[in-house]
């Protein structure tokens, strides 16, 4: 059965943590302690109906607040897929953890307000959502309840999201007017928006067809540990232990050793302590390598015929994550998987100005801020682009002194 | 199946071999909390695989509350030894002496909350910095939010409202001195996710796991087994039930499950079945507050 991943997005309060538990909840995925939890809850709250954000909304402080602080993952299953879920916070100031669900999500739903329409989180969300590449974005309408399930409102949205979308350049995208508070158009198409042709939001997502395939063609793998027993029946074996990333990799294969360019031959490839002919992303193997080289955490072993990038500078995008800006001057840890190097920001190229989606010179970057910057590093790196390869295109940074995740980085 | 593609558990299994390598690639100090249930088992298999053909290159950490089932402790040894783990035992009992803590009192006094101090202090004599565990995000509402490296502070406490963010599958696990992470290298499993993997694997499990017979006493709608730990009130009637556990827990707070599985197959059939949560059925620690386990994080806890 395949599985489809989603993180639910969009401002404050415009209704994404109701939608996962009225999802949940029409679909009789909720365990009945679980309902009776919230049931209790919302009781004790005192608004008499039943709050389905509670499902999801599982900290203290969200309780009390009625807001979504950090994500939650949700699982559940119907006959026809897996589904992962992310509810993410839609408050400004919990930006990166939104940013923290949405990098391992294929499907974005925004939410929208009706009664509002776009806002600046809104517009947000839907840039980091096309920054990060998610493949689909399905735009629902909310609360379209409260404007009386107004047709007119519904398509005037469409088109103001159509129009950023397009200057965003996202692709793929689907519109669905529902109520997350009375269900509409969640496993049924509702008899309130005979005008809305499309399909419920269940059959929506157990049909959408994600182009989740992974690269099988372009090898890519990075020493993590290096495996040596140094016991008596095994003085010798010194085994690259790593998650191939993209392409297979066989027994016999010719690879370098990037970036310091040695070659050699893979002797043998072990999968949980089995010898395998061969072996493909994203499974987590052993190399074995003919001759001995000197080969470290984070060195890249490439297939011969592969030209994956080699550099010193890097142009990214880059998400600032954290609450104190950047420190232009200051070194930064750049976490490329599982190789760590120095790293200084050499030049700001623009930073996007999230309403106007423009780029606009700047001399600082601060949370939440989307901005292309040049980066040299103290080794070079072995890379490809985001866009080509996500996997060997996504790093991070890391405040030294705070050792704080500061920001996301995607490789030009 | 198609060539060049993983199943949904291989994926999961992929994933979490990457979490544990990491985990031994980033910390000096790492240890694995093995508690003597399915999920810890879980682990254990998942770091064999991760580290072959060389031994588990961490010791395994229980924290023992001397409320167990003798069946756990028993597979936990055996497997320590099958495995060539260096296994620690750190006693709550002893810590209750050492810190003159007061136990918890009535009926089922658990040792939940006495736990964290035992932990906090083994991590402490052994200067770990990384603590592996089996939590799963399904299994409740404030795990569904906990990172899969969690970093904790020097007291080992949880700030729910300041996690580093974690992006792909970079894991950050950068700390000063004296912090530690916990790290849950199952977190992305469900429940049926870890009975389906035990099955396919053929992994042996504790035999409290499969329907046998045991002296139980009803506690609102649960069945508690007797044992020196609990109190019989007079009031209580002691039955003979064929039973299962669904977790491996203290006996003062776990409760069982009527069932006739005997199987990994069965088991895996019911649990499919099954309209009530693993904690839901089991725990009779979680139902008294609504944020038990948010507070027991934020104070040290796994
Ligand atoms: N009338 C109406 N109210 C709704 C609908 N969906 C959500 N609400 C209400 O809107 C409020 C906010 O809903 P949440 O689901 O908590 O919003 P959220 O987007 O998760 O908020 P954050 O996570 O804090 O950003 C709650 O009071 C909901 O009951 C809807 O379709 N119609
Ligand atoms: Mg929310």
């Amino acid at each position: 059965m395949d599985i489809l991943r989603f993180i639910t997005a969009g401002s404050v309060d415009d209704g994404k943590s109701t939608l996962i538990g009225r999802l949940l909840y029409d679909s009789k995925s909720i365990l009945t302690d679980q309902l009776e939890a919230i049931e209790k809850s919302s009781k004790t709250r005192g608004n008499g109906e039943i709050d389905l954000a509670l499902l999801t909304d599982g900290l203290r402080a969200e309780r009390e607040q009625g807001i979504t602080i950090d994500v939650a993952y949700k699982y559940f299953a119907t006959a026809k897929r897996k589904f992962i879920i992310a509810d993410a916070p839609g408050h400004i100031q919990y930006t990166r953890n939104m940013i923290t669900g949405a990098s391992n999500v294929s499907l974005t739903i925004i939410l929208i307000d009706a009664r509002t329409g776009l806002v600046e989180q809104t517009k947000r969300h839907s840039i980091i959502a096309s920054l990060l590449g998610i493949k689909h974005v399905l735009v629902a309408i909310n609360k379209i309840d409260l404007v009386g399930y107004n047709e007119q409102v519904y398509h005037s949205i469409v088109s103001a999201y159509q129009q950023m979308a397009d200057q965003l350049g996202i692709q793929s995208i689907n519109y669905i007017p529902i109520s997350a508070l009375n269900g509409d158009n969640f496993i049924q198409s509702s008899p309130n928006t005979p005008w809305y042709q499309g399909k419920a939001l269940l059959p929506f997502l157990e049909e959408v067809e994600i182009d989740d395939t992974i690269n099988l063609t372009n090898g890519r793998f990075q020493v993590q540990y290096i495996i040596r027993p140094q016991t008596a029946e095994l003085p010798d074996y010194r085994g690259y232990a790593g998650k191939i990333i993209s392409g297979i990799y066989k027994k016999g294969q010719q690879v370098n050793i990037l970036p310091s360019g040695a070659s050699t031959t893979i002797r043998k490839i072990e999968l949980a302590g089995e010898e395998v002919e061969s072996a493909f992303a994203p499974q987590s193997v052993t190399l074995l390598l003919d001759t001995d080289i000197d080969i470290s955490r984070g060195d890249s072993i490439i297939p011969a015929d592969e030209t994956p990038q080699i550099s010193n500078e890097i142009t990214v995008l880059l998400c600032w994550l954290d609450e104190k800006p950047l420190q232009p001057f200051n070194k930064y840890i750049l976490q490329h998987n599982n190789k760590r190097v120095l790293a200084s920001i050499k030049e700001i190229l623009y930073k996007l100005d999230v309403n106007s989606l423009t780029e606009e010179p700047t001399a600082t970057i601060q949370l939440n801020d989307v901005v292309k910057v040049k980066i040299k590093t103290a080794e070079r790196l072995v890379f490809d682009s985001y866009k080509q390869l996500q996997g060997t295109g996504a790093a991070i940074l890391i405040d030294e002194t705070s050792n704080n995740t500061v920001a996301a980085i995607m490789i030009q | 199946m198609q060539p060049y593609t993983l199943n949904y558990l291989q994926q999961l299994e992929a994933e979490s071999i990457y979490i544990l390598r990491e985990v031994m690639a980033q910390f000096e100090k790492p240890a694995l909390l093995f508690s003597g249930g399915k999920d810890s088992i879980t682990l254990a298999y998942l770091a064999k695989k991760a580290f072959s053909p060389a031994k588990i290159p961490f010791p395994f950490v229980h924290i023992d509350t001397g409320h167990n089932f003798e069946e756990a402790l028993a597979y936990r040894d055996l497997l320590a030894k099958e495995f060539g783990i260096t296994l620690i035992v750190r006693k709550v009992e002893d810590t209750i002496k050492k810190r003159n803590l007061k136990e918890a009192t009535g009926k089922f006094p658990s040792r939940n909350w006495l736990q964290t101090f035992t932990l906090l202090d083994t991590i402490e004599e052994f200067q770990f910095d990384a603590c592996i565990g089996g939590a799963r995000r399904d299994e409740e509402k404030a795990r569904a939010k906990e990172r899969v490296f969690s970093v904790r502070n020097d007291f080992g406490q949880w700030d729910p409202k300041l996690q580093r963010p974690e992006l792909w599958n970079i894991y950050n696990g950068k700390i000063h001195k004296g912090e530690n992470v916990r790290v849950f290298p199952i977190s992305n499993w469900t429940e049926l996710d870890v009975w389906s993997y035990l099955k396919a694997e053929n992994i042996p499990l504790p035999s409290i796991y499969f329907a046998h017979e045991r002296e139980v006493i009803h506690h609102q709608g649960q069945l508690l087994a007797v044992s020196p730990f609990i109190t019989i009130d007079a009031g209580d009637i002691v039955e003979k039930k064929i039973i299962r556990y669904r977790t491996v827990g203290d006996m003062t707070c776990t409760a069982a499950v009527e069932s006739n599985a005997t199987t990994l197959d069965e088991v895996v059939n019911e649990i499919k079945l099954t309209r009530i949560s693993e904690r839901g059925e089991t725990r009779i620690d979680d139902r008294v507050t609504e944020a038990a386990m948010e507070d027991r994080k934020k104070n040290g806890y796994f």
